[in-house]
């Protein structure tokens, strides 16, 4: 079997060879990574199974505690699918020429949470059985109906996004026959890679790498509008749509570095993710770690300066009160670690890069963390103040069933998909250099001698 | 326009709570047990909440009896993704518990935290099943619920008064919690109606609302203590 496989991959071409590996070859630390995983989703299925059968009582949340680890989850998993499509349709828009290796692992990454993202909400429905309503008794006013148009378009854009530039790569495989023939031929839809047709591959390629920009910008500012149409401290705000779309792209960068330092090492891919390639994705982090400052300070500044009473609950709260630890460790993570590591070229490595991305995840998490919870607990009548929120092991459970099977179906999926665009890569090494040098040399002005005999 | 509404003498209040006991018993508001009344998860359509003053010994207590405030403009309806929370024709916020996918939008839109969430489904001995009322469904576990005004109870006085052929009478409709206060601190009637009590009370100098500055336009006045 093993060899059987050596043996085909051996035919193949040099990136082929290296890309199309892991589709063929399984390794042991695969089969058993995937196993834990796997235990650990079950694990959260069999929560889930008692929170239907029992009710949302086996959580932890409580009144005025009404909203906990599924919608802070719900909000942190739609956060990092901007990874993705955003990032992937602005290297394309930007004509980034280094987004080649990379754009294929993010989109993999959008699509897969989107899902998981997605089902947190419905975790949370006291009546799952009834979630059709959104759609039989749909009530527009509703920012949460907003947010079930947006996410479902997003969902579908990113998904053909992730399938339209997949199609050559797809094709290529059914000609090559080395994995279930039938599959890879209704995947590849008769795609045959004739001039024409790539030409039309091309263009709607650009399409939608535009078209999905301004649907991704939308989910995310939905997302934080929940938040913010509501009377309650510290949530009534209106920075939390740009707020949460900055987070949403910062912890979706963050992400990408992540499982690329991952991918990088597990199949060997050390000549598609360059070191280049992390230093700028760090650049990248680094932006936004100053952004996210920029805006995290304005919002607590002007919550603090206004120091109204309620507000002012949430706020100490979180800044000295029962919420010091989340709220410090955010900052941490998402601020002191990213900017210190990623401001100097020496930690802008793939350890570093794959430190800061972790510590990323950590305070964005976190940070939905001190947004949905220390307001929860810190109405605006004060009468009803609790100050506390401790989740159940059913939450917990659900939490991690949520991590592990996402990272089990983008695990799977790299032995059904290159994780690598196998065609992008061909097409800049025989197209791009040429293309990118003659783009440079438009962006010069004519040479002296020619533009003065052009004016003579 | 017919708009309902309450008017609530703080002064009279002595913080009993007979209004938080025969609401619970006119509207089979499901019990829980200690340990989830310990957690937050105990339901009381109409709660009586106790604010103090002053440092111990010289403390006073001022009791908020706190039912829904049956908003002009309530936060709870514009949210509700499924349009399970209704405002009627009478100013009655409403709540169509076989449509709620319990997602508690509307419990965390509401500044009054009026809105209440059944964790679990209802538990009920055989003899409590039988002292059920029949005029007011019962709710299952996952969804929203809260003070209807004894909606019911409207319903039945409109019916009455069709009967007998005759317009209804204030005293016709009186919401549960309004007839089983000793002190007769809770008023009820139609603000718009100025053969009301309440429509009187509530341009008292002492009436208030609860946050007014939110614009919710609270159909619930408060009378504040004298001192």
């Amino acid at each position: 079997m093993r060899q059987d496989a050596d043996a085909l991959l051996a035919n193949l071409p040099p990136d082929e060879r290296v890309l199309l590996r892991p589709l063929l070859v399984t390794s042991r630390g695969f089969r058993v990574t995937a196993a834990l995983l796997g235990a650990v989703t079950l694990w959260g299925l069999f929560a889930y199974y008692l929170q239907v059968r029992h009710g949302l009582g086996r959580t932890g949340l409580n009144r005025p505690e009404y909203w906990g680890i599924y919608i802070i989850c719900f909000v942190f998993f739609i956060g990092i699918s901007h990874a993705g499509t955003l990032i992937s349709a602005i290297l394309r828009v930007s004509k980034a020429e280094w987004r080649r290796s990379i754009t294929r692992s993010a989109e993999l990454i959008t699509v897969l949470v989107i899902g998981f993202g997605a089902i947190q909400p419905i975790i949370d429905l006291g009546r799952p059985d009834r979630v059709l309503n959104v759609m039989l008794h749909a009530q527009l006013l509703s920012p949460l109906l907003w947010d079930v148009m947006s996410i479902g378009l997003y969902f579908m854009a990113c998904t053909i996004y992730l399938y339209v530039p997949m199609l050559p790569d797809l094709a290529l495989i059914r000609d090559l026959g080395i994995k279930a023939p039938r599959l890879y031929g209704f995947l590849a839809a008769g795609y045959q890679d004739t001039p024409p047709q790539r030409a039309r591959l091309e263009k709607v390629i650009g399409v939608l790498s535009i078209v999905v920009i301004p649907i991704a910008v939308s989910v995310h500012t939905v997302i934080g509008w929940i938040f913010a149409m509501t009377l309650r401290p510290m949530w009534h705000s209106t920075i939390f749509g740009p707020y949460f779309v900055m987070g949403a792209i910062y912890s979706g960068i963050a992400a990408i570095l992540v499982a690329m330092v991952i991918l990088r090492k597990a199949y060997g891919l050390q000549e598609y993710f360059k070191d280049i390639h992390f230093d700028y994705l760090g650049r990248l982090l680094l932006v936004f770690s100053l952004l996210w400052f920029y805006f995290t300070f304005a919002e607590y500044l002007t919550a603090f300066y206004g120091g109204e009473p309620a507000e002012m609950r949430a706020f100490w709260a979180k800044i000295s009160g029962p919420f010091a630890v989340p709220f410090w460790t955010m900052v941490a993570g998402c601020f002191v670690i990213p900017l210190a590591l990623m401001s100097r070229r020496a930690t802008r490595t793939t350890k570093g890069t794959f430190v800061a991305g972790i510590a990323v995840m950590i305070g964005m998490w976190l940070e939905r963390y001190n947004i949905v919870v220390p307001t929860s607990v810190n109405p605006r009548w004060e009468i009803e103040s609790i100050g506390h929120y401790l989740p159940s092991w059913v939450e917990f459970s659900i939490m991690a069933a949520t991590f592990s099977g996402f990272i089990l179906l983008y695990m799977l999926a790299t032995k059904f998909i290159p994780i690598v665009s196998i065609w992008e890569i061909k097409e800049g090494r025989e197209e791009s250099v040429k293309l990118v040098a003659d783009r440079v040399a438009t962006y010069l002005p004519n040479e002296p001698a020619v533009a003065a005999e052009e004016s003579s | 326009m017919t708009r309902w509404g309450m008017v609530i003498d703080l002064d009279l209040c002595t913080g009993c709570a007979a209004c938080e006991v025969a609401c619970k018993s006119e509207n089979n508001i499901a019990t829980v047990s200690p340990g989830q009344a310990e957690m937050g998860r105990a339901i009381s359509w109409m709660k009586v909440q106790t604010e103090l003053e002053g440092e111990f010994p010289e403390t006073s207590a001022v009791f908020y009896p706190r039912p829904c405030m049956h908003c002009d403009n309530p936060p709870c309806i514009k949210v509700c993704p499924v349009g399970a929370t209704f405002i009627g024709d009478e100013g009655i916020v409403g709540q169509i518990y076989p449509r709620c996918i319990g997602c508690r939008y509307c419990a965390n839109a509401c500044p009054y935290i009026a809105k209440y969430f059944n964790w679990y489904g209802p538990e009920r001995s055989e003899s409590e099943r039988r002292h059920l009322n029949p005029d007011v469904s019962v709710r299952q576990a996952g969804v929203i619920e809260k003070c209807t005004f004894c909606h019911h109870r409207l319903q039945k006085a409109k019916e009455l008064a069709r009967a007998e052929g005759r317009p209804m009478r204030e005293a016709d409709y009186q919401p549960a919690c309004v007839d089983s206060c000793p002190t007769a601190a809770i008023t009820f009637g139609d603000l718009d109606d100025p053969n009301h009590r309440v429509a009187e009370l509530k341009e008292d100098p002492r009436a208030t609302r609860l946050m007014e500055d939110l614009g919710t336009r609270p159909k619930v006045y408060y009378l504040a203590p004298r001192e």
